[in-house]
């Protein structure tokens, strides 16, 4: 079992010919992005004339820079809304199992089973008549909302876990339930608090229907938004519609390869259970 | 795993010998730590209740009503957008067209995720690396992996060029022009999206297997699939409920992907429920019958995830 055996090379070379499989699509993608529109060769074939050309052109023509700015603020606010909500009201459901709180607790968890398009369409008319439509502010409250049962969910089994003897100490030391929230509890739990940030960036900065119906002929759109409308436009122009592609794909990326380890097990784990 | 979960584990260890941590009743908690505030819990209700809750009830008041969004004319009229639903083709087709994405999607995803997952657990070194690999596409935008798919599935793209190398003409297939196939080339690209992150959840799962147990059974001459099922697999079952929650609710919701590449053509052999609502909420102006379907989805994903629930739920509690 611990030496290097021979079956194990054989799984090692079918796994890495999964693994290549795999990541061929991203490699065609960066690829294709970096080719001349008129060269001839194979997507598959590596570049060899290499070019930037259809990066600037994507970025202006689909207004790129606007949407990643657009996206950055939404996606950086409604994670702190987020979290700050969810985890504050996740104190008292874990801490406190009497009838209200064990209702409560039920009520935020029903969120997880309705589907969004339930609500996509009356909380669009109510947006409408809020006059929040084009306006990215309306994203945040959004998914503030939306993102709530699932990260209460965490925060409170992760909360539960936490034994009380540490905010007893603070109580003795005269620390009131709020002093005993953000200087014990809210520290203590920040291994789930990665989580909730992980899962939370993801979904807002890869949504698309709901900045398609919110921001809809407004100038300020999301990257997915920004990326749709441009294909529309240019879906023959492959090379160009890639460069546009990998441009909007390459902060999470980037993110994503940086904090793989970390990214990887926060995920993991607090999906679990 | 060990590090996430240490905190917590170290702080029970500090303080087993003062009071068992687990065996603690409730009732005390207010008594000792003083009343947690319940107002803590306002801000989140607020905004759950205004985005989720009450607009929710909503729709499913309109799907009970002719309202078109724009209008001032909210009739009831009972369960006629239902009856509507039911005798429309493209709807019922709709319907179908969601179940067999979701059904196939949890199926070949979740298969291929803890097959990943088996192989990457194991002495293997590159290890580490096809991990990442895995995992790459899954924190990729929806809108970006449907473009570059539809890219790669034209008649001259890469998958058919590849098949033509490899003597496989015969294969070759106009994946997202044919509306037999259509259907399936949309599931084949959210699993390669998304095979990595069941591969993940199954990896964090397969950390408790007993290395000893596993040992033993193989002295004792269990073959590798007696060894899955009897060892590995009960300490699998949280990460399986886990696993098939979110990808049946997620194949039942499926938009962007189907909007990208086909957006539910060729025909309507790939329209599947969201976007059948889009169409007729934003583009058809027929709020009340995308509700009606709305509401439809709402019980197929109530049903389908509580069943898996019931069933699944038993296993777990083996564990």
């Amino acid at each position: 079992m611990n030496r290097y055996s021979w079956r194990t090379f054989i799984l090692e070379a079918v796994m890495v010919l999964v693994g290549v499989l795999f990541f061929l699509p991203v490699y065609i993608l960066v690829n294709l992005a970096l080719k001349r529109p008129d060269d001839p060769s194979s997507p598959l074939a590596p570049v060899t004339d290499l070019t930037f050309q259809n990066f600037s052109d994507a970025w202006n023509q689909a207004n790129l820079g606007q949407a990643l700015l657009t996206s950055a603020f939404v996606t950086v606010f409604s994670v702190l809304v987020i979290v700050a909500i969810s985890a504050l009201a996740a104190y008292p459901l874990a801490r406190v199992t009497k009838g209200w709180s064990k209702w409560l607790f039920f009520l935020f968890m029903l969120g997880l089973l309705l589907p969004f398009q339930l609500a996509l369409i009356p909380l669009y008319t109510t947006i409408r008549d809020l006059g929040l439509l084009g306006n990215p502010v309306s994203l945040v409250l959004y998914y503030a909302g939306l993102q709530v049962p699932f990260s209460v969910f965490l925060y409170t089994g992760f909360i539960r876990a936490v034994p009380l003897d540490y905010e007893e100490a603070a109580a003795i030391d005269g620390a009131g339930p709020m002093r005993s929230f953000f200087s014990v509890i809210f520290p203590l739990v920040r291994p789930i608090t990665g989580t909730v940030i992980i899962l939370n960036v993801l979904h807002v900065w890869n949504d698309f229907l709901t900045p398609l119906l919110y921001l809809s002929g407004s100038n300020q759109q999301t990257v997915p938004v920004a990326l749709f409308s441009f294909v529309s436009q240019y879906v023959s122009q492959w090379n160009l519609v890639f460069a546009g592609l990998v441009i909007t794909i390459a902060p999470i990326l980037i993110a994503y390869f940086a904090m793989q380890k970390t990214i990887i097990k926060g995920f993991a784990s607090g999906l679990k259970g | 795993m060990s590090s996430i979960k240490s905190p917590s584990l170290a702080v029970a260890d500090a303080a087993a010998p003062v009071s068992p941590a687990g065996r603690r009743t409730k009732k005390f908690t207010a008594r000792r730590i003083g009343a947690v505030p319940w107002w803590f819990v306002v801000p989140a209700l607020v905004f759950y209740l205004f985005v989720v809750l009450w607009p929710s009830l909503q729709g499913a008041a309109y799907a009970f009503t002719n309202w078109d969004g724009l209008s001032a004319t909210k009739d009831f009229v009972g369960l006629a957008q239902f009856e509507r639903l039911l005798k429309d083709p493209g709807g019922v087709g709709a319907v179908v067209h969601t179940l067999l994405i979701a059904v196939a999607i949890t199926v070949v995803q979740n298969l291929i995720g803890l097959l990943l997952a088996l192989g990457v657990n194991t002495k293997i070194k590159s290890r580490n690396i096809l991990r990442v690999a895995l995992f790459t596409p899954a924190v990729i935008t929806p809108v970006a992996t449907g473009y570059l798919w539809k890219y790669l599935m034209t008649p001259d793209g890469a998958i058919n060029q590849l098949l033509g190398f490899f003597g496989l003409g015969a294969l070759q297939r106009d994946w997202l022009g044919d509306a037999d196939i259509a259907l399936w080339s949309i599931v084949a690209t959210v699993v390669w999206q998304f095979a990595g992150y069941s591969m993940v959840i199954f990896l964090a799962g397969l950390q408790g297997v007993p290395e000893d147990v596993l040992e033993a059974s193989r002295i004792d001459g269990a073959g590798p699939f007696r060894r899955f099922w009897f060892v590995v697999r009960p300490e699998l079952a949280p990460a399986i409920t886990i696993n098939l929650m979110l990808s049946i609710i997620g194949g039942l919701k499926l938009f962007d992907q189907v909007w990208v590449m086909t957006s539910g053509g060729p025909g309507t052999s790939t329209d599947t429920m969201s976007t059948l609502i889009y169409k007729n909420a934003f583009q058809f102006g027929d709020f009340s019958y995308g509700i009606a379907m709305a509401l439809v989805l709402t019980a197929f994903v109530a049903i389908l995830s509580t069943a898996q629930y019931k069933l699944l739920g038993k296993q777990g509690g083996t564990k």
